[in-house]
C-alpha cells in the first residue's frame, strides 16, 4: 500500500509528510518530523509521556494514527517555547525541580499548559485529576504539581 | 562547610541539564539515529521454563530486508562451574539473562534477535526462527520453589548437598538469639509476604550501536552507568574495553533497574555482523515482562523486648525470589532490616530463591524495604502490647554512633535519632484524625555506597569552568555539583558548566546506585578544584612575583594572603585565566579515587490512611518524611528523592504487584494494569532533612536517594492498623483483601 | 509496509459501504483508543480503518425539541463535557462518559467507541442502560434502533450486523425529578478499568421513586440492566430497606469472573455497596431538579 501524504500544521509550520496508514502520530514526530521531545513510554496511551495538542484538545499520539493529522494543527513540547522565551510553566518547572530524570516532563509541561489554556485558576484536586494521566515516577509529583498551581497564580496575576 | 555563609551549597539553582528537559531537546536512549541505521528485536521465550534443543534461524535469515541475526552462540559463554564478577553481578548469569543458553528459565527470556531494514520486518522474521523447545515445569512463586518436588532451575544448584532452588544464603549474627529470648518479656513472631513490584521508569530500556570494519564500537544508551555498559557488553562480546565507547543518553529513571544491560550486547553483535549501525527499544510489555523486577519475598521476623521497651533480642529470615538466576538483594534485607536498632542479640538470614520469572534487578535500596517492613511493622505490634508510644520505642533503642551493627559496622556520627526525634516534635504527628483515619511510622537504613568516581575540571580560557564526571545523572547530581563548583571556587554557579563525559572522555566511574553518585563524585569534583586553586594561587604568584604560600583565593579571585605579601589588587578568575598560556599552560585537573566514608541514611516516615469500609479503598492522605542527608547540596532534588522514594513505597504497599497467569506469564505487563501511582492518588509529600553532615566527606553529603523507600511499607501498614484495628501481614493492602478482612471481624 | 488502508468517509452511506464491502476486515475509527491500543497488540490486523470523524452526524451534539438528546457516535467525551445544557440534564451519564480513561484519552475517546468495543467494564455503558439511551444503527440494510443493553454480545462482540456502524444514541426526555448517577470501584482514583461499575437512574415525585434503571458493568460478560434492584427502589422512598433490597437484587445479578482486576467476591459485594451509593447522587440530583 502507498504511503499516505499528509499536510498539517506542527507547532505553527505548515508541515507535510509521508507516512505508513497504520503508524502513529508518535511515529511520525519521532521519526520523520525529528520531534523526539515526545516520548514512548508505553505506546498504549497509559503514561502520557506522548501528550500533544491536536487542535487545541490534548491527545496522545501514539493514540492517533498520523493520518488523521490531515488538515489539523498538532502542537508539541517543541512548540511551547516561544523563540529563547520560556512558557511560565517550563521555567517554573526548572525553579521549583519539578522534574528530576526527565523523561515525563514533555507531556507533563503539554497536559499543564493545556489545562492552565481551559482553567487559569484550577484546584490542587483538578491539576492532579487532569494530569492523572502523566505518569512520572521520580518525583511523587509534590513538586509538578506545586508547579502547576504556582505558574497558574503567577500567569493570573499577570494578566492583572 | 555548613556554616550559614555558605553562598551556593544549600541553594536551590536551576539545574544545568533543565532547559533542554523542558524543551524537549534532551536526548534519551532511544532519540538518537544513524545514517543507515536499522532495527533490532528479539525473539522471546513462550514457555516459561523450557530445554532449548535446537534453532533454526534460516528462513529469518532469508527474509528480504533482514542483516543480522543472533543468538546465544555469539554471546561469550561463561561456564556454570566458575564464577566471574563484574561488580556485584556474576557474568554467568548476565550472559544467560541476555540470551538463554541451555534453558528458557522465563517467559519472556530472549533466545535470539534479528536485525532488518524495519522493526516490522524484525519482527516478522523472529516469528520465522523455529525453537525446538522440551517444555518443562516450573515454579514462580516462592513456596512452590521451594517444595520438595519444585522443578528445579539449575543442576549445579546445591542447597545443604541436595539439588534445590536455594542458590545462596547469608547470616548476620550477633550475639546469642536465645539467650537474648530468654530475658524478654514480650515476643512477636510474625511471617510477611510481598509481592514483586517494578522500578517502574519510564523510559524503556534502549540503544544504537554503530560497530565500524575495524571492530570498533559505539555506544549510545540509557544506563545508571555507562562504563558497566561498556565493561559487560566488552565481556559478552568479546570486544576489548579500549575498543568500545559507550556514550551516556540522558536517562529516562533507573531506580536500580539499569544497572544491568539487555541489549547492547545484542546490537552490539547485530551491528557487528551487519555492518550496520542497530537500534533497539523495548516495548513496555517486554520491559514489564523480561527486566527487573524486584524480589517477592516471604519473611519470618520474631523480636524480644523487655516491659521498659528495651529490644533484647530479633530474629529475621527472609527468603527472596531470585527469578531466573541467583543473585536477590538478601543482603539489603537481612542487612538493613535491624541496622536501625542497637540490639545486643541478632540473627538475620537471607535465602536466595531462583524461579521461573526474569530475573531480578536492583530496586532503589534494593532488598531494604523487603527487611524492614517485618521489622517496622512487629515493632508497632510490641509497641503496642507494651504500652509504649512506637516513636519512643525506637528512641529507646536507636543506634546511635558506637552501636555495633549485625551487619558489621560500628557506627560513626548518624543522624538517626535526630529523625525520630524531629518526628515526634513535628505537628504532623499530634494532629488530630478523621474518622475511619489512622496513623503510622516506620523508619528504615540503607547502606549507602562510595566506589570509583573520576572528575575532570577545567578552567576555560574566558575564566569559566566545565567540570565534567562519569556518572549518569537520574535525580539532578549535576546541579549538586554545580552548586559544590561554585562554592569552592567562589564564583556565580551559571559560570559552571557540568557534563557527564562518556567511557572515552573520563575516568573509570562506578554506578549511579548506592546514592552513591553525588557522595563520590563530590569527593573527586572537590579534589580536582583543590588543585585547580591550587595552579591558580601558583599562576598569580608568578604574576605578582611573590611565593604561592602568600597568594589564597577567596570569591573568585586570588588576593595576596596578607600585608607583608605585597599590595596587589585580586586577581580574577578571567584575568588569571586569560594568561595561562604565558604563566605554564592550560589550568585544569582531575582526580580518580575509590571513595570510602558513604555511612548510612536513615528516614522516619509518618503516614496517615483513610480507609473506605465498604469497599476496601486505602487512601493516603497526608505524608511526612524526615531523613538524614547529612548535608542537602541542594535541597529541592534532596526532597525530590524523598518524595520520590515516599510514593514508590505508597504503590508497594496498597496496588503495585505482578501478577502472574496460569501459564506462568506476566498477567500485568502494562502501566494500565501494573498499578503505580497516579498524580491523584497522592497527598503532597511533606519534607523535613535533617542534616547531621558525614565527617568523612568534604562537604558533609550521605546519600538520600533510597532510605527514602524503606519506611513507608510498614509506616503504611501501621497506620492501616491503626484506623482498622487489623494488621495485614501480606502486601499490596489491595481492596479485596481489606475488604475480606473486614468482613470476617464483622 | 503496511497493508492497511485507511479512508475518511464524508457521508454515512460512503461510511456504510466501504464497512460492508470490506466484509469484516474493516474497523471503524472513532477516537481510537481502545483500537489503536488493540493494533499495536496484534490483537487486531484491520485491512481496512475507516475514520468516522468527519462524518456531521456522527459527530454531532443535539438537543431534541421534548428535551431528548442525540449524540452522534463519535462524539468525544470532552466535547460533551463542554456541551452546556448536556452536563445538566445528564450529569450521570456525562460522569461516566468522563471516567473512560485520562484527560488525553477524553479528548478522543466517544461513548459509541465504548459501547461498540464490547467491554463489560465500559464506564459510560452502565449509565447509558440506566438512561434508557437508544443505539441508532445504520447498515447496508439501512436504519434501526436498538436499547443499549441490547448491543453487547459478550466481551469484545456487539449484536451489530455486519457493515453496521453504530450513529448515535438518543436519551428520552427527562421527567421533573430526575436524577441519575454512575459509580465505579477502581483501585487507584484514575487510569483503572473498572472493576465494578454501576449507573443509576430515577425520578422522584414527592420524594417516592417513580420510575428507575439500574445498569452494572464488570459482574458478568455484558453489562447489565438489573431490572429487580430498579423494581426494589420503584415506589419507595429510597429508605434503607429499598436500598437493601436493590443492593441484594444487584449482588444477584452479578455472575462475575476472578481476573488480574477483582475477585468475584469481591465484585459481588462491591456491586451492591455502589448501587447504594449511586442511588444516593442520583436522589440528591433528582431533588435538587
Amino acid at each position: 500500500m502507498a504511503k499516505l501524504h499528509i499536510s498539517a500544521t506542527v507547532n505553527g509550520e505548515p508541515t507535510e509528510f509521508l507516512c505508513e496508514p497504520d503508524e502513529t502520530m508518535l511515529d511520525v514526530l519521532r521519526g520523520p518530523l525529528g520531534l523526539t521531545g515526545s516520548k514512548e513510554g508505553c505506546g498504549s496511551g497509559d503514561c502520557g509521556a506522548c501528550s500533544i495538542t491536536l487542535d487545541g484538545r490534548l491527545v496522545c499520539s501514539c493514540l492517533m494514527l498520523a493520518a488523521e493529522a490531515e488538515g489539523a494543527d498538532i502542537r508539541t513540547i517543541e512548540g511551547m517555547a516561544e523563540g529563547d522565551t520560556l512558557h511560565p510553566l517550563q521555567r517554573k518547572f526548572l525553579e521549583m525541580a519539578a522534574l528530576q530524570c526527565g523523561i515525563c516532563t514533555p507531556g507533563m509541561l503539554v497536559a499543564a499548559k493545556a489545562l492552565l489554556d481551559r482553567n487559569p485558576d484550577p484546584s490542587e484536586s483538578e491539576v492532579r485529576y487532569w494530569l492523572a494521566g502523566n505518569l512520572c515516577r521520580c518525583t511523587g509529583y509534590d513538586k509538578i504539581v506545586r508547579a502547576v498551581l504556582e505558574t497558574a497564580a503567577e500567569m493570573r496575576e499577570a494578566v492583572r | 562547610m555548613n556554616e550559614m555563609t555558605n553562598k551556593w551549597i544549600g541553594r536551590r539553582t536551576i539545574r544545568p541539564d533543565g532547559a533542554e528537559k523542558v524543551t524537549g531537546r534532551a536526548a534519551f536512549a532511544a532519540d538518537t539515529t544513524m545514517p543507515g541505521m536499522i532495527w533490532g528485536k528479539l525473539l522471546r521465550s513462550p514457555h516459561p521454563h523450557a530445554h532449548i534443543r535446537a534453532i533454526n534461524t534460516a528462513k529469518a535469515e532469508a527474509l528480504t530486508g533482514v542483516k543480522a541475526v543472533v543468538t546465544a552462540r555469539d554471546i561469550v559463554d561463561f561456564p556454570v562451574d566458575k564464577s566471574v564478577m563484574l561488580g556485584i553481578q556474576d557474568m554467568r548469569w548476565m550472559c544467560r539473562n541476555v540470551m538463554a543458553r541451555e534453558k528458557a528459565l522465563f517467559h519472556g527470556h530472549p533466545i535470539a534477535a534479528v536485525a532488518a531494514t524495519t522493526a516490522e520486518i524484525a519482527a516478522e522474521a523472529c516469528k520465522l526462527i523455529e525453537v525446538d523447545y522440551e517444555v518443562l515445569p516450573w515454579a514462580i512463586e516462592i513456596d512452590d520453589a521451594l517444595k520438595p518436588d519444585a522443578p528445579i532451575l539449575h543442576d549445579f544448584i546445591r542447597f545443604e548437598g541436595k539439588p534445590s532452588n536455594i542458590a545462596g544464603k547469608l547470616e548476620h549474627k550477633l550475639g546469642d538469639i536465645a539467650e537474648g529470648f530468654a530475658k524478654a518479656d514480650v515476643i512477636v513472631e510474625r511471617t510477611f509476604t510481598t509481592r514483586p513490584v517494578h522500578q517502574g521508569y519510564i523510559e524503556p530500556q534502549a540503544c544504537l550501536v554503530s560497530v565500524t570494519a575495524d571492530g570498533k564500537a559505539t555506544i549510545w544508551s540509557s544506563s545508571q552507568g555507562h562504563f558497566m555498559v561498556r565493561a559487560m557488553t566488552s565481556m559478552l562480546t568479546g570486544l576489548p574495553q579500549s575498543s568500545i565507547r559507550a556514550i551516556p543518553a540522558e536517562i529516562g529513571g533507573g531506580f536500580g533497574g539499569k544497572t544491568i544491560i539487555y541489549l547492547e550486547p545484542v546490537a552490539t553483535m547485530l551491528a557487528k555482523k551487519s555492518g550496520r549501525p542497530v537500534k533497539m527499544v523495548m516495548t513496555r510489555e517486554e520491559v514489564m515482562r523480561a527486566t527487573g523486577p524486584t524480589s517477592a519475598s516471604k519473611s519470618t521476623v520474631k523480636i524480644g523486648a523487655t516491659k521498659d521497651g528495651r529490644i533484647v533480642a530479633a530474629q529475621g529470615a527472609f527468603y527472596l525470589q531470585a527469578g531466573a538466576l541467583p543473585g536477590s538483594p538478601i543482603r539489603g534485607s537481612a542487612g538493613c532490616a535491624f541496622a536501625p536498632y542497637n540490639i545486643p542479640n541478632v540473627l538475620s538470614q537471607g535465602f536466595d530463591v531462583v524461579c521461573n520469572r526474569s530475573k531480578v534487578t536492583a530496586y532503589r535500596a534494593p532488598g531494604a524495604p523487603i527487611g524492614a517492613y517485618p521489622v517496622e511493622c512487629v515493632l508497632d505490634e510490641i509497641a503496642e502490647k507494651l504500652g509504649i508510644d512506637p516513636l519512643d520505642l525506637r528512641l529507646k533503642n536507636i543506634a546511635k554512633e558506637g552501636t555495633k551493627a549485625a551487619h558489621g559496622p560500628v557506627y560513626p556520627r548518624i543522624g538517626f535519632a535526630e529523625t525520630v526525634a524531629a518526628a515526634r516534635a513535628h505537628p504532623h504527628y499530634q494532629a488530630p484524625l478523621g474518622p475511619h483515619q489512622g496513623r503510622g511510622v516506620a523508619s528504615g537504613f540503607w547502606f549507602n555506597a562510595g566506589g570509583e568516581s573520576s572528575a575532570q575540571v577545567n578552567i576555560t580560557e574566558d575564566g569559566n569552568v566545565v567540570v565534567t564526571t562519569g556518572h549518569p545523572d537520574i535525580g539532578g547530581s549535576r546541579a549538586s555539583i554545580a552548586n559544590i563548583t561554585a562554592e569552592l571556587l567562589g564564583i556565580d554557579y551559571r559560570r559552571v558548566s557540568v557534563l557527564i563525559g562518556d567511557t572515552a572522555s573520563i575516568g573509570f566511574s562506578n554506578l549511579t546506585g548506592g546514592s552513591r553518585a553525588l557522595f563520590a563524585s563530590s569527593m573527586v569534583v572537590t579534589q580536582s578544584i583543590e588543585k585547580v586553586i591550587a595552579t591558580l594561587r601558583e599562576r598569580a604568584a608568578q604574576i605578582w612575583q611573590i611565593d604561592p604560600e602568600a597568594v589564597t583565593w577567596a570569591e573568585g579571585a586570588a588576593h595576596p594572603a596578607g600585608k607583608n605579601a605585597g599590595n596587589f589588587p585580586p586577581l580574577t578568575l578571567a584575568e588569571i585565566a586569560a594568561k595561562a598560556s604565558a604563566t605554564g599552560g592550560p589550568i585544569g585537573a582531575g582526580v580518580q579515587l575509590n571513595t570510602t566514608g558513604a555511612e548510612g541514611g536513615f528516614a522516619t516516615h509518618i503516614c496517615d490512611v483513610e480507609v473506605d469500609l465498604e469497599l476496601g479503598i486505602v487512601r493516603v492522605v497526608r505524608f511526612t518524611a524526615f531523613q538524614d542527608a547529612g548535608r542537602a547540596i541542594h535541597p529541592s532534588y534532596v526532597e525530590g528523592q524523598m518524595q520520590g522514594g515516599v510514593a514508590q513505597g505508597i504503590g508497594w504497599a496498597l496496588n503495585e504487584e505482578y501478577i502472574y497467569n496460569a501459564k506462568g506469564q506476566v498477567d500485568n505487563p502494562s502501566f494500565l494494569d501494573y498499578r503505580m501511582p497516579v498524580c491523584s492518588d497522592l497527598p503532597m509529600i511533606d519534607t523535613v532533612i535533617v542534616e547531621v553532615p558525614n565527617p568523612k566527606h568534604p562537604q558533609g553529603v550521605r546519600g538520600v536517594g533510597e532510605a527514602s523507600i524503606v519506611p513507608p511499607l510498614a509506616a503504611i501498614s501501621n497506620a492501616v492498623h491503626n484506623a482498622l484495628g487489623k494488621r495485614f501481614y501480606a502486601l499490596p493492602i489491595s481492596p479485596p483483601k481489606v475488604l475480606a478482612a473486614l468482613k470476617t471481624t464483622a | 509496509m503496511s497493508d492497511m488502508r485507511y479512508v475518511v468517509p464524508r457521508t454515512l452511506d460512503e461510511a456504510v459501504g466501504a464497512f460492508a464491502e470490506a466484509k469484516g476486515a474493516a474497523r471503524i475509527l472513532a477516537g481510537g483508543t481502545d483500537l489503536l491500543v488493540q493494533m499495536r497488540a496484534g490483537a487486531v490486523r484491520p485491512g481496512l480503518v475507516i475514520d468516522i470523524k468527519k462524518i456531521a452526524e456522527l459527530t454531532g451534539i443535539e438537543e431534541t425539541a421534548d428535551g431528548g438528546f442525540r449524540i452522534g457516535g463519535a462524539v468525544a467525551g470532552a466535547r460533551l463535557a463542554e456541551h452546556p445544557r448536556f452536563g445538566k440534564v445528564w450529569p450521570g451519564l456525562l460522569e461516566a462518559i468522563n471516567l473512560i480513561g485520562s484527560t488525553q484519552v477524553q479528548g478522543r475517546a466517544s461513548a459509541g467507541g465504548n459501547l461498540c468495543n464490547g467491554s463489560p467494564a465500559a464506564d459510560s455503558v452502565p449509565a447509558m442502560v440506566a438512561a434508557g439511551a437508544v443505539a441508532t444503527l445504520q447498515g447496508p440494510k439501512g436504519r434501526r434502533e436498538m436499547p443499549v443493553e441490547d448491543v453487547p454480545a459478550g466481551p469484545g462482540r456487539t449484536n451489530l450486523q455486519p457493515g453496521e456502524i453504530l450513529v448515535g444514541f438518543i436519551l428520552p426526555p427527562r421527567p421533573l425529578g430526575s436524577g441519575d448517577a454512575y459509580l465505579r470501584m477502581i483501585p487507584r482514583t484514575e487510569m483503572d478499568i473498572a472493576v465494578v461499575g454501576c449507573g443509576v437512574n430515577l425520578t422522584l415525585k414527592d420524594g417516592v421513586c417513580t420510575a428507575a434503571r439500574v445498569g452494572l458493568g464488570a459482574v458478568a460478560p455484558t453489562v447489565l440492566r438489573v431490572d429487580a434492584a430498579a423494581k426494589a427502589l420503584i415506589g419507595s422512598r429510597l429508605d434503607a430497606a429499598a436500598l437493601d433490597a436493590a443492593a441484594a437484587a444487584c449482588r444477584a445479578a452479578c455472575h462475575p469472573i476472578d481476573d488480574k482486576r477483582g475477585t468475584i467476591a469481591y465484585r459481588t459485594e462491591v456491586a451492591g455497596v455502589l448501587l447504594k451509593r449511586a442511588a444516593g447522587i442520583a436522589a440528591d440530583r433528582a431533588k435538587g431538579a
